[in-house]
């Protein structure tokens, strides 16, 4: 573990707004992401969890501190990244498959090989869907899919073109319990084929548990890091994993810091 | 009422109301005694149309097709023109007050001037129907681009996208709808341009056919005109929305089937 960790934030900060309008939603992160580590960020809503996403990846430059990629400096979106953002951003105009092949249209190399190796990408993006459940939907407009489906397929967008960092905001939230879990399996078995790293927001502290190394803990806005919990749980974790007793008592021993956040 | 009822009432209501019009309109001038001249009587109007069909379809087609020149030079300019103000801030403070200050001259007061610039013909009138009808269409597209929500933006920029992808692949789908929308208003508006020339001064055209027949006291024709013009503007009207609903099937999204 020598080597220099991909992402590196210090003391980052982030204000929205300016003069009276001024709102610090992130004060002073400091936190380092080694290179196919899954991160989970828990925290109060409202904390800057979503901000942070932003900041990490270049869509928002910091109020004070510095963000790092691969020891340089973001100061513009870094390449190589896929976002599922908390709001669906599926296009109401493209279908389904459309949508997921977006990535391809537009980052480099896809991009100039789409038009002559088009199959080969319809059957990437077709294999995607069918492993999140929603074989068969390719066709189908966003707005005539459930809630959850929709969230399916922003989770397809943003991991499609293999990213080499994946940011998840709540990319789960609107899905039950069986389907969730059922993807934090899917979601669990892509990362150990292709060892991306990933930066998952959540309010499911089982689902942090379930797939993170690393779990960071946020307080109240402004938002800061108050405690990190490696999670050193063997993989592949299942769902018998999650009622056992090392895993449980992780997820309380989260559960008390973030309580004493709502004190 | 059942629903296949309702359904056809609707339908019909249009209709009904137009002839509860004709008939209430029919009805005031024999009560009143109204002179032709000043009003004539629907059933007139209705007779000069059928005697001279064929003068009338003439000068429709002519003003038809100056209207649609205009219109289309219009949707040309007007979504070039939009696009350019809803993607650069610095286009839209530049140009945004011009416009407006351009759309609020009322256009009869062009026309003298675009027939020294251009002569007598159907030049003019294309021009003015043009310059009525694209302010609608760059407002439109300008506001579909402005209104693109952030979280799109940012998703274009996290996969690296260039400006001209953001454009293409968001701007200018996202801006659709806006469009179609405007051009029902744009094509109308086009009519009033093209025909407002025609009037002021020209030599073909309903609205020159309308001119000359009411220096003859004709009013029966005058009218003629009106209706024929009221007719060409629902129809085109009609063509639009019908485009828009074809186009912009997403922006309606699913409505359960009923
Ligand atoms: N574009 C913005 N302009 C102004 N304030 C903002 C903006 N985005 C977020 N904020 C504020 O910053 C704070 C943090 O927002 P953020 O979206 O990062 O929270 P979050 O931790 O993701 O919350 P949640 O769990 O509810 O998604 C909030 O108080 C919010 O009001
Ligand atoms: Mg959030």
């Amino acid at each position: 573990m020598a080597s220099e960790p991909l992402v590196e934030l210090r003391n980052v900060s982030l204000a929205y707004g300016e003069g009276r309008e001024r709102m610090v939603a992130l004060g002073d992160a400091t936190l380092s992401i080694e290179k196919g580590e899954f991160v989970a960020v828990v925290g109060p809503s409202g904390c800057g969890k979503s901000t942070l996403m932003k900041l990490v990846t270049g869509l928002l430059p910091p109020s004070t501190g510095t963000v790092l990629v691969h020891g340089r400096e973001v100061t513009a979106p870094i390449p190589g990244v896929g976002m599922a953002f908390q709001n669906s951003t599926l296009m109401p105009w493209r279908t389904t498959r459309d949508n997921i092949m977006l990535p391809f249209e537009v980052v480099a190399p896809h991009k100039h090989r789409l038009r002559r190796h088009r199959a080969e990408y319809e059957a990437k993006a077709e294999a995607l869907l069918a492993s999140v459940g929603l074989a068969g939907f390719g066709d189908k407009y966003p707005w005539q899919l459930s809630g959850g489906m929709q969230q399916r397929c922003n989770v397809c967008r943003a991991l499609i073109h293999e990213p080499e960092i994946l940011m998840l905001d709540e990319p789960f939230g609107a899905l039950d319990a069986f389907t969730r879990e059922e993807l934090w399996g899917v979601m669990q078995k892509l990362w150990l084929e292709r060892r991306f790293t990933a930066v998952l927001v959540t309010h499911d502290l089982r689902e942090a548990v379930y797939l993170a190394d690393t779990v960071y803990v946020m307080s109240r806005r402004p938002g800061r890091i108050v405690k990190r919990r490696t999670i050193d749980l063997p993989r592949p974790r299942t769902l018998d994993t999650t009622f056992e007793p090392g895993f449980v008592e992780i997820v309380h021993e989260l559960r008390e810091r973030i309580q004493m956040e709502h004190a | 009422m059942t629903g296949r009822q309702r359904r056809l009432l609707r339908l019909a209501m249009p209709w009904l109301t137009l002839a509860v019009l004709l008939i209430g309109w029919e009805l005031a001038c024999l009560a009143f005694v109204v002179p032709e001249i000043i009003l004539p009587r629907p059933s007139r109007i209705m007779e000069v149309i059928v005697q001279r069909w064929d003068i009338l379809l003439r000068f429709c087609l002519e003003t038809l097709w100056t209207t649609l020149a205009g219109f289309v030079m219009a949707i040309a300019f007007g979504l070039l023109l939009g696009l350019a103000v809803g993607a650069s801030p610095f286009v839209y403070s530049g140009l945004y007050p011009l416009l407006i200050a351009f759309n609020a001259i009322p256009k009869v007061a062009i026309v003298p001037i675009l027939m020294i610039w251009l002569g007598i013909g159907a030049l003019p009138a294309v021009v003015t129907a043009f310059v009525i009808s694209f302010f609608p269409i760059v407002v439109n597209v300008a506001t579909g681009l402005a209104t693109i929500e952030p979280e799109m933006r940012d998703l274009m920029r996290s996969l690296g996208a260039s400006q001209w992808e953001t454009l293409t692949k968001v701007g200018i789908p996202r801006a659709m709808p806006y469009l179609f929308a405007s051009l029902k208003v744009s094509v109308t508006l086009a009519f009033v341009g093209s025909v407002l020339s025609e009037t002021v001064g020209g030599n073909r055209g309903i609205g020159f056919l309308m001119l000359s027949a009411s220096a003859r006291n004709d009013s029966a024709t005058t009218f003629a005109g009106l209706f024929a013009i009221a007719l060409m503007g629902i129809g085109v009207y009609a063509a639009c929305a019908l485009v828009e609903q074809r186009m912009t099937r997403w922006a309606v999204r699913g409505q359960p089937s009923r």
